[in-house]
């Protein structure tokens, strides 16, 4: 039997995109960029999707995801539900 | 305007009682008859005037109105005998059937629904008092009720009377009724057996007067006569002490009489018919089905400034026009909103009076005339600024033209009127890929905008210049086909020579009034003519379809002219094809010189192509398919040795040893051998029929230019059909053992299961031309199903993002405001302004 379990982070894969917890300090500036009241407004997320596990984001957190897509880099925010 | 905003919390549908019949009604309807000699309502009759008039000139003996503004006033009739209402005789029955027959109280036991009703559905509760044969409270045994269609209800062997079933409704308590899930307020069983019958107003049921002067009645008003007539014999039979048995035949005739009033297609009844022996239209035919009033007139809005009629080609005019003919146009109308700036004009307008003139005019009242010879003088002297004028629709005008199915944006575009003789919309070929129009019956939609704003929009947004690229994935979805693309190929083959009055008119047909450099013997050269269409400073090199050579094509020197080279707009080398004309030039036109260019290339090339294709000459015919002996003989030996080549095969299965091909079971190795076999065998008489026929073969051009046709369909015409499949295996279902009775059982033979050796030349044999049919039949029901499931799916997709938009800033949110995503597409790229990789 294996001692350790062997530790793996989603992160590693191609197809995963960067995910990172907004700092509290600038969602404010965030949401009034993007013209809505609350981030109630935003696309949600999972608190069971493995990216917000792996940061271990809580609810309410705002999560930026840093796409590289061929046509460009897209940003995207998402609120833990 | 002062505006309340009220929300409906429900609906809730009652029955009138006779009461309420009675009360509500304005006359008592006792004459059944309608009007007099003078052409006058008769006082008492159906149409009396009490109810509504319907002749101008009238008054309304209840509200003093005219034809229009009297809304129109329900009269009745009282019923000597009762007779039970169709609609509800179902119901009827089973009221009866849960009541008690002598005391009408409902079976079941008092406080039944507090001790265990709780814990029953109604429909429970309706279950066990059906089943209760003796009565709680009187202890009266319960005999079974039967209902029979369309007004019987048996109890036991005997037909109960309206009289006693109206009895015993009457007598069932309130706090019963609740129990059984009625609310006595509101509908009291009793009114289901009807006493009195409300008279519609005659608003509903107007009489015409046809050509001759006779005056036509409505069929309800026919049937209400039948009512009344029928109600009087009925009225002097009971006076006159009339024996039961005529009692009750005119009674019955009555209920039968109510019955069809009410529904002329209730079942077990024939309908009433009219004099001419057509069935009459009567309440709920009113209402019900696809003609009724939900659906043709309530569901089915229809929209006004619009035209349908049938499409038909029209090379001439150009891609961004319609044709629309000049009935239609002179239908049709565009505002024009009167300023002092085109106050001079309008007047100008209004003293028209031929074709594109102004029908109506809406002062600063609001009020809207129609503009007459007799009105003109006085209308010019009123015209103001602020008035709206309706004008004719007339050339240039813009509109939206459509065909169903509309599954895409790009099936409503926006064209330019263009006013032509004929009934029909002419189209110019090239935009029908979009709306997938042809030209064997299809019909057309177009609407007119009725506002600057809607017209500057409609222009700027749909005009079909601007759809040139699809929006699916950035290629050309209008552009030239088939024949176009046979005649710009024709013009631009190698070693094509015009003579200056041939060069002339090939260019005058495009529009183009200059010639280009003549060759040194003074003759014009196809590619130089067609050179013409193309911006001057125009530069292309890309391979075509043409170019057949196993290894990199050597450009230039291509044997087949297949490779393109513009340089300065000139076409240098290399043919014209599907390939370069219709995608990659017309491409490369719209993304580096914009729509307009591009638009022009398509009207003008086309026209050029399409006198090309005259001037040279381009047809097929049966000697396109025709073999030699020789040929024919070879593609016959091709075939016959595959068909060998399957009997080896089936005789090395039957003998265990056909080597096996891995995952498939040595049967599935069989078929899989077979069908390669023969397909393969089909395929090879391609190279053979290419070599005999030549490059002259109108049908190989074709194939070869890409504008009509495979060299599969000349195969399948000169050499043979080959396999015929279902599901992609050879068919199978049919006999046991076999397909059809002509062959052994058990032969698995290439003509036992689906091949077609004859050509279409030829002719198929009878068992060959039944498995092409059942091979014909799959790709059939293969798109009526698919056409089902893609449907669905899209109207779902639609619903889940029909509100969704993209804002200023290029995010897209929905209504409430809830961003869907942050930026359109999540990289704002549109496919259709984007460069195809
Ligand atoms: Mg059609
Ligand atoms: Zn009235
Ligand atoms: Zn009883
Ligand atoms: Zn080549």
């Amino acid at each position: 039997m294996s001692k350790k379990k062997e530790q793996f982070s989603v992160f590693d894969h191609v197809l995963v995109p960067k995910h990172e917890i907004v700092p509290d300090s600038e969602v404010e500036a965030i949401l009034a960029e993007l013209r809505v009241e609350s981030k109630d407004r935003l696309p949600k997320i999972l608190p069971t999707d493995p990216c917000v596990k792996a940061l271990k984001a809580k609810r309410g957190d705002l999560i930026r995801i840093l796409r590289k897509e061929p046509t460009g880099e897209a940003v995207y925010y998402r609120v833990v539900v | 305007m002062e505006f309340t905003e009220k929300q409906v919390g429900a609906i809730k549908f009652t029955l009138f009682s006779p009461e309420t019949i009675r009360k509500m009604s304005v006359i008592k309807v006792t004459v059944p008859d309608t009007y007099n000699e003078d052409g006058y309502p008769i006082d008492g009759g159906l149409m009396d005037q009490h109810m509504g008039v319907i002749d101008p000139g009238l008054r309304c003996k209840t509200c003093g109105g005219t034809v229009h503004t009297c809304p129109g006033h329900f009269g009745h009739i009282d019923l000597v005998r009762p007779v039970l209402h169709s609609e509800f005789a179902r119901v009827v029955a089973v009221l009866l059937k849960v009541t008690c027959s002598s005391c009408s109280r409902a079976l079941v036991k008092k406080g039944a629904k507090d001790t265990f009703g709780e814990l029953l559905s109604e429909d429970e509760l309706l279950a066990q008092m059906k089943k209760t044969k003796k009565c709680p409270y009187c202890g009266a045994k319960q005999e079974d009720i039967k209902y029979e269609k369309p007004t019987t209800i048996m109890e036991g062997k005997r037909a109960l009377l309206p009289i006693e079933i109206r009895e015993r409704l009457a007598k069932i308590p309130d706090e019963d009724l609740e129990l059984i899930g009625m609310d006595p307020e509101s509908a009291r069983p009793e009114w289901m057996v009807l006493t009195a019958l409300p008279i519609p107003p005659v608003q509903m049921r107007p009489s015409i007067i046809l050509e001759t002067g006779e005056r036509s009645e409505d069929d309800i008003t026919h049937k209400l006569v039948d009512i009344i007539r029928i109600n009087q014999r009925l009225d002097a039979n009971l006076n006159a002490g009339a024996p039961q048995l005529i009692i009750e035949d005119l009674w019955e005739l009555l209920q039968y009489h109510v019955t069809t009033y009410f529904n002329n297609e209730s079942a077990n009844v024939p309908p009433a018919r009219h004099r001419s022996g057509r069935p009459l239209k009567t309440l709920s035919q009113r209402l019900k089905g696809k003609e009724g009033r939900f659906r043709y007139n309530l569901s089915g809005k229809r929209v006004n400034f619009s035209s349908r009629t049938v499409v038909s080609p029209d090379p001439n005019i150009s891609i961004n026009e319609v044709g629309v003919p000049r009935a239609v146009a002179e239908e049709l109308t565009v505002p024009i909103y009167v300023t002092p700036w085109n106050l001079e004009e309008c007047k100008e307008m209004l003293k028209r009076t031929e074709y594109p003139k102004i029908v109506y005019v809406t002062g600063k009242d609001g009020r809207r005339r129609r503009v007459m010879e007799k009105n003109v003088e006085e209308l010019l002297a009123a015209l103001d600024v602020g008035w709206v004028l309706e004008r004719q629709l007339k050339d240039g005008d813009p509109v939206i033209f459509n065909r169903q199915p509309s599954l895409h944006r790009i099936s409503m575009m926006c064209h330019k009127t263009k006013v032509l003789p004929g009934r029909t919309f002419r189209l110019h070929v090239a935009v029908c890929p979009p709306y997938n129009a042809d030209f064997d019956g299809d019909e057309m939609n177009l609407h007119v905008p009725q506002t600057y704003e809607a017209r500057a929009e409609t222009e700027e947004l749909m005009l079909v210049e601007r759809q040139i690229i699809s929006p699916r994935n950035g290629s050309a979805i209008i552009q030239p086909n088939e024949d176009h693309v046979s005649g710009a190929y024709l013009l631009t083959r190698k070693g094509v020579k015009l003579t200056k009055d041939e060069a002339t008119r090939f260019l005058g047909a495009a529009g183009i009034y200059e010639l280009p450099e003549p060759e040194k013997d003074g003759t014009y050269s196809g590619k130089k003519v067609f050179s013409m269409l193309f911006p001057k400073d125009l530069n292309m090199e890309y391979k075509t379809r043409l170019c057949k050579e196993v290894n990199e094509c050597s450009k230039e020197k291509c044997p087949y002219d297949g490779y393109v080279i513009i340089r300065n707009g000139i076409l240098e080398h290399g043919s014209m094809e599907k390939k370069g004309y219709s995608g990659l030039i017309l491409e490369k036109l719209f993304n580096d010189y914009g729509p307009e260019v591009a638009r022009e290339f398509i009207d003008r090339s086309t026209k050029m192509a399409v006198y090309s294709v005259t001037h040279f000459g381009f047809s097929v015919g049966l000697e396109n398919y025709k073999l030699d002996k020789k040929t024919l003989e070879k593609i016959n030996e091709i075939r016959d040795k595959a068909i060998k080549e399957v009997e080896g095969l089936i005789v090395k299965y039957k003998n265990k040893t056909l080597p096996r091909s891995p995952g498939k079971t040595l049967k599935e190795t069989l078929e899989e051998q077979i069908m390669m076999v023969l397909n393969h065998a089909r395929d090879s008489t391609g190279s053979i029929l290419r070599e005999y026929f030549g490059q002259d073969n109108t049908s190989i051009v074709m194939a070869n230019i890409g504008s009509r046709g495979s060299i599969l369909n000349v195969i399948q015409m000169a050499a043979f059909l080959g396999q015929q499949a279902v599901r992609s295996k050879r068919i199978k279902r049919g006999y046991k053992g076999r397909v059809l009775p002509h062959f052994k059982i058990g032969d698995m033979g290439a003509y036992a299961r689906g091949f077609v050796g004859s050509s279409f030349m030829k002719g198929l044999t009878p068992t060959e031309y039944f498995f092409h049919a059942a091979g014909g039949r799959e790709s059939i029901v293969n798109t009526a199903i698919r056409t089902a499931r893609s449907g669905y799916m899209q109207r779902r997709l639609i619903n889940a993002l029909q509100d969704l938009y993209t804002d200023y800033d290029r995010s897209v949110r929905d209504a409430d405001g809830n961003i869907i995503q942050l930026r359109y597409g999540g990289d704002m790229k549109d496919p259709m302004r984007s460069k195809k990789v």
